[in-house]
């Protein structure tokens, strides 16, 4: 069973979202992470770079494998977390605890296509 | 094999030198103004010469090559590499030209590409080659260079789109990436073929071509190639064949007859030379007539009076794609293998390379699972063990993990063979690739299937013993994550 | 059927195997083949030679080239090639095996990559080197690539005019279907000119410039004020680098450039036809994750031993497909392996000798044809093993004087210059002989 919490915002590619004060904390899910394995390597934009919802804005690397991350939402990157340059295994130890980027979000409206925890967890069957 | 530990940088001692240079132009000092010179001195070992050949004989030792034994590495073709291929190769009258020598100067190289230009066209219907990319990967690039610029002169500029099987090769969309053009993906259908109703949808006037492995991936031998072709022809495309998996064809198929227009062939795996640990290789390009006038030039030609000639430029040419002419030392082994090889020996490289991959599939279709259960050509691919040894309770919970398709390959190891291509093609979880060639012996093969057998045994009784192998290799499995989360990737004088 | 020496098949093998798999025969293998793509078998091939006849064949061949004393680099120079490097370079454990993907049964390919990068290391200046790249032409080209890659929403890549021609035109020819635009930096007496650098820079769109640490006309480049101005744009530098010469230059990581790529013929391999050579890339380790190809790490095995990997592998063609840095698969590895056994024999001090050695030839050479009167100087700038005259003779004229007598030099390099390469193959003699067949042609 893989840990979904209640409250985030979810999207099909295994993003979750949380919403403070305008901005999108966004990281991976922990279905997302047991499916990569051991991470190896997560690849961030710069602050200040635009993300534009339903593309691609990293990737997070594992030894034998690469999986793009898509922004859940549009807007300029306000803060990367730079923990995970060093230390990408903290996405496996908790993926909730430790988000990746924080975006300020262009269009609030683009949340609404996003899942719920129950939506998500029908999503991945569990 | 048995471990060594040393770098060459952990033999150094100042003062002790491996070179012999002539005792020259004394009290000449080196004229160089200071700002120009080197502040640092470089950090190079200093070893003496028998420490230097020591060295290098224990490092090869650590290493398993095709004349140590058996090699099934799928869409690898790791055949036998003969050995006069090497002597002429390092013929003081071919490794002492200079690139740019006068044309009079070099007839005799100049004929060896001419000479293997008609002698690929022969093997594969092509009509023209161009020898330049050194590699397969480099041979798809270049080969898709040369079909945009057909296109380009034709001033059919809307062409940016490239079709390529979701069983392709990882290189394919690679090098049309590199190449510009965007990667439009055909699906294969549960018989491992290309799926022609699912293409048909693609196929417009914004489509270069598409990019075809035959045999496939899967080693199957794509039936539709006619309508494929007509069908892309029709729309404007043109078709490129991958020749990576040429060798079940050789003397029996031609790319040119079923309708290909460009193709690469790696001479590294159908034409017998050294692997070299991951090259150097090459990657010739073939084209139809009528694109012959837009491969990578400089090119060799031949003049009425039968003198030859390099033609550097050319407007219609692709352009350069590496610094001279290609490998020309690998070409030379490859020449000198086809004409060992000759008319009749061609006829039956690909069907005993093709039979042997299609008797290791029957006798080991009962321990491993046969997803496409048809004649291969040179190699097939299994989806893991039938049997992998896992247990599960009753509630379904695993209380012992079963062997996969990683742990078979490393057990392989443990008994004096080269693990097969695992994980490709990703159309299936625990894909394993084998594929023989035509130079092993019916005992060489036996004795593979015996301990594939083996292990599928082992597995079924304890998958640990697979899951901790190799056991009997110089070293055991490495940590790659950790190499990969935190990479050292140079020597540094404070490891020692 | 004549047995072949390379194929182990009996006529019997073949029956039990065709019985086993439940076909007729070989030709049945192929029945999924549409007829009318089945061969008839006559291709337009001789039929087999013998070992022998093999050799007598190339040794015919072989004579239709003249043998000649090479004193014209132009990306490809006749350096001493040291006798083991061949030598262990042969041994078929390293020369026929593949791509080290099984790493248990790899060490000893992995061991020398580890050990090439660290060399390439140290003769750039850089953090981080790659397993080799095809040649010198390509490594710049992925460069280009990687400088792009580097600097999101820059468009446009330098090449400096004083590159070698096959440098420009492989990185042209790479960004034209890849949809890059070149400017082109003009040279100033034989040097890059850092005010024409500044003026394509000032553009803002710039992703990276290229430039010759030994340039066309074999001229130490001077790159003071080159990076500051390059890095001001947040722009990449790549230096285009002679690896032998870099025992003795100043280095891309002392001139502060971020990429270093390059030829390794220099480091010894034979001239060969132009290949197989070896390129190389280096950079700083912030662009490690951009850089093209393989890349060996070290790391411990299971039992705690240490070993080597491929690694970041994340990043390439069989993982990423159309998203990798590069489409490259196979490289030159064991012609890697030739140069670190080069790099090994030479040593700090041989590698300092052979350019003392090359040095000293070519300016001799220089003064003796400036002194012949058929000569003029055209840049007097700080040159190693090659540089540059003005002919009064025209070019062709004077190549066939020198090739009648046995030399290959003076390459036409652009109208009415000419290049003379000399290395440590070298001596005094040999070089009085070329300058004395020009003296008697009466040219």
């Amino acid at each position: 069973m893989s840990k979904i919490i209640e409250g985030l915002k979810y999207s099909e590619t295994h993003e979750w979202v949380k919403i403070e004060d305008g901005i999108a904390i966004i990281g991976v899910t922990d279905f997302a992470q047991k499916e990569m394995g051991d991470i190896t390597y997560v690849d961030m934009p710069a602050e200040e770079d635009e993300v534009n919802a339903g593309e691609e804005f990293g990737a997070l690397e594992s030894v034998k494998a690469s999986s793009d991350l898509i922004s859940p939402v549009s807007g300029e990157v306000c803060e990367v977390n730079a923990e995970l340059e060093d230390s990408p295994e903290l996405i496996n130890s908790d993926p909730y605890a430790n988000w990746i980027i924080k975006v300020k979000i262009s269009d609030e409206s683009e949340l609404d296509a996003l899942m719920d925890a129950a939506a998500y967890a029908a999503q991945i069957g569990e | 094999m048995k471990y060594y530990d040393k770098l060459i940088f952990e033999l150094s001692k100042e003062g002790r030198c491996g070179y012999s240079l002539p005792d020259a132009w004394k009290g000449v000092e080196l004229d160089l103004p200071e700002q120009l010179s080197r502040k640092s001195p470089a950090g190079l070992p200093e070893v003496s010469e028998c420490e230097v050949v020591r060295h290098y004989t224990n490092l090869s030792q650590m290493n398993f090559g095709v004349d140590s034994g058996f090699y099934p590495l799928g869409s690898c073709t790791m055949k036998y590499n003969p050995k006069i291929n090497e002597e002429i190769a390092a013929m003081p009258a071919f490794c002492s030209l200079h690139p740019l020598q006068p044309e009079s100067s070099v007839q005799g190289a100049l004929e060896v590409y001419w000479n293997m230009e008609k002698a690929l066209s022969a093997i594969t219907g092509m009509a023209a080659f161009s020898f330049n990319p050194c590699a397969g990967a480099h041979g798809e690039l270049s080969g898709l260079m040369t079909m945009r610029r057909y296109h380009e002169l034709r001033g059919d500029s809307a062409r940016t789109k490239v079709i390529v099987p979701d069983s392709a090769h990882g290189t394919n969309p690679a090098s049309a990436a590199v190449c510009g053009l965007e990667v439009v993906v055909v699906k294969s259908r549960p018989d491992g073929l290309v799926d022609v109703e699912d293409l048909k949808p693609l196929l417009g006037n914004d489509i270069a071509g598409i990019m075809m492995t035959n045999p496939n991936t899967l080693g199957l031998f794509e039936k539709e190639i006619k309508e494929i072709a007509a069908l892309v022809h029709g729309c404007g495309g043109l078709l490129y064949y991958d020749g990576a998996n040429m060798n079940p064809l050789l003397g029996v198929v031609r790319p040119g007859d079923m309708g290909f227009d460009i193709m690469h062939l790696n001479l590294h795996k159908t034409f017998s030379t050294p692997h070299g640990g991951g090259g150097p290789g090459s990657g010739p390009i073939g084209v139809a007539a009528r694109l012959a006038d837009c491969l990578p030039r400089p090119r060799v030609i031949r003049e009425a009076d039968g003198r030859f000639r390099i033609e550097s430029e050319k407007d219609s040419s692709a352009g350069r794609v590496s610094a001279f002419m290609g490998n020309f030392g690998i070409i030379l082994r490859a020449y000198s293998y086809i004409l060992s090889l000759g008319r009749r020996n061609l006829l039956l490289a690909g069907k005993l390379a093709t039979l042997n991959a299609n008797y290791i599939k029957e006798e080991l279709r009962d321990c491993y699972k046969l997803p496409i259960d048809s004649i291969c050509k040179h190699e097939f691919v299994f989806d893991g063990l039938i049997d992998d040894g896992s247990r599960k309770d009753a509630d379904g919970n695993e209380t012992r993990p079963g062997a996969t398709t990683l742990d078979v390959a490393k057990r392989l190891l443990d008994y004096g063979y080269h693990a097969p291509t695992i994980y490709f093609p990703l159309l299936f979880h625990q894909s394993i690739m084998i594929e023989p060639t035509e130079t092993e012996s019916k005992e060489s093969i036996d004795a593979f299937i015996a301990v594939m057998k083996k292990i599928a045994a082992e597995a079924a009784e304890d998958p640990m013993l697979l899951k901790s192998a190799p056991h009997n290799t110089p070293v055991s499995r490495p940590d790659e994550t950790t190499a990969a989360r935190q990479p050292i990737l140079r020597w540094e004088a404070t490891q020692a | 059927m004549a047995a072949f020496s390379y194929f182990p098949h009996t006529p019997e093998d073949i029956r039990v195997m065709l019985d086993r798999i439940g076909v007729a025969s070989l030709d049945a293998l192929y029945a999924d083949v549409p007829a009318e793509y089945v061969h008839d078998g006559n291709f337009e091939l001789p039929e087999p030679k013998s070992e022998q006849e093999i050799r007598e064949f190339f040794a015919a061949l072989a004579s239709k080239n003249l043998p000649l004393k090479i004193f014209a680099g132009a990306g490809a120079c006749d350096h001493y090639s040291p006798s083991v490097a061949q030598y262990l370079c042969s041994r078929s454990e390293f020369s026929t095996a593949y791509t080290p993907y099984q790493a248990e049964i790899s060490q000893g390919t992995l061991r020398y990559i580890f050990e090439f990068q660290s060399l390439i290391c140290s003769l750039s200046g850089m953090d981080v080197a790659n397993a080799s790249m095809y040649d010198g032409p390509t490594a710049a080209a992925e460069a280009m690539f990687m400088a792009l890659a580097s600097t999101k929403k820059k468009t446009r890549f330098l090449l400096s005019e004083t590159l070698l021609p096959n440098v420009r035109e492989v990185v042209a020819t790479y960004a034209h279907y890849h949809g890059v635009e070149l400017g082109y930096i003009a040279h100033c007496g034989g040097q890059t000119s850092l005010d024409a650098l500044k003026a394509e820079l000032e553009k803002d769109d710039v992703a990276g410039v290229l430039l010759p640490s030994v340039n066309r006309f074999g001229i130490v480049e001077d790159f003071s004020g080159f990076a500051e101005a390059i890095h001001g744009q947040k722009a990449l530098a790549v230096a285009y680098c002679d690896p032998s010469a870099l025992a003795v230059v100043r280095t891309p990581g002392e001139w502060d450039f971020d990429i270093a790529v390059g030829d390794g013929q220099t480091l010894g391999i034979p001239l060969c036809f132009g290949g197989p050579y070896v390129g190389f890339m280096a950079c700083r380790k912030d662009y490690v994750r951009k850089m093209p190809g393989r890349i060996v790490g070290q790391t411990l095995d299971h039992d705690g031993r240490r070993c080597f990997v491929l690694t970041l592998q994340a990043r390439e063609q069989h993982i990423r497909r159309e998203k990798a840095t590069s489409n490259i698969c196979s490289n030159q590895s064991l012609m890697a392996l030739y140069v670190t056994i080069y790099l090994s024999l030479m040593g700090p001090e041989g590698m300092k000798e052979v350019n003392r050695l090359s040095s000293a030839g070519a300016h001799y050479l220089h003064d003796r044809l400036l002194e012949s009167g058929l000569f003029e100087e055209v840049f007097d700038k700080p040159f190693l093993k090659e540089f540059v005259l003005r002919s009064k003779v025209p070019a062709a004229r004077l190549q066939q004087v020198l090739l009648d007598a046995g030399f290959f030099a003076a390459l036409e390099t652009e109208e009415g210059l000419v290049s003379f390469c000399v290395t440590e193959k070298h001596g005094k003699e040999e070089i009085d002989a070329l300058v004395n067949s020009l003296k008697e042609a009466e040219l």
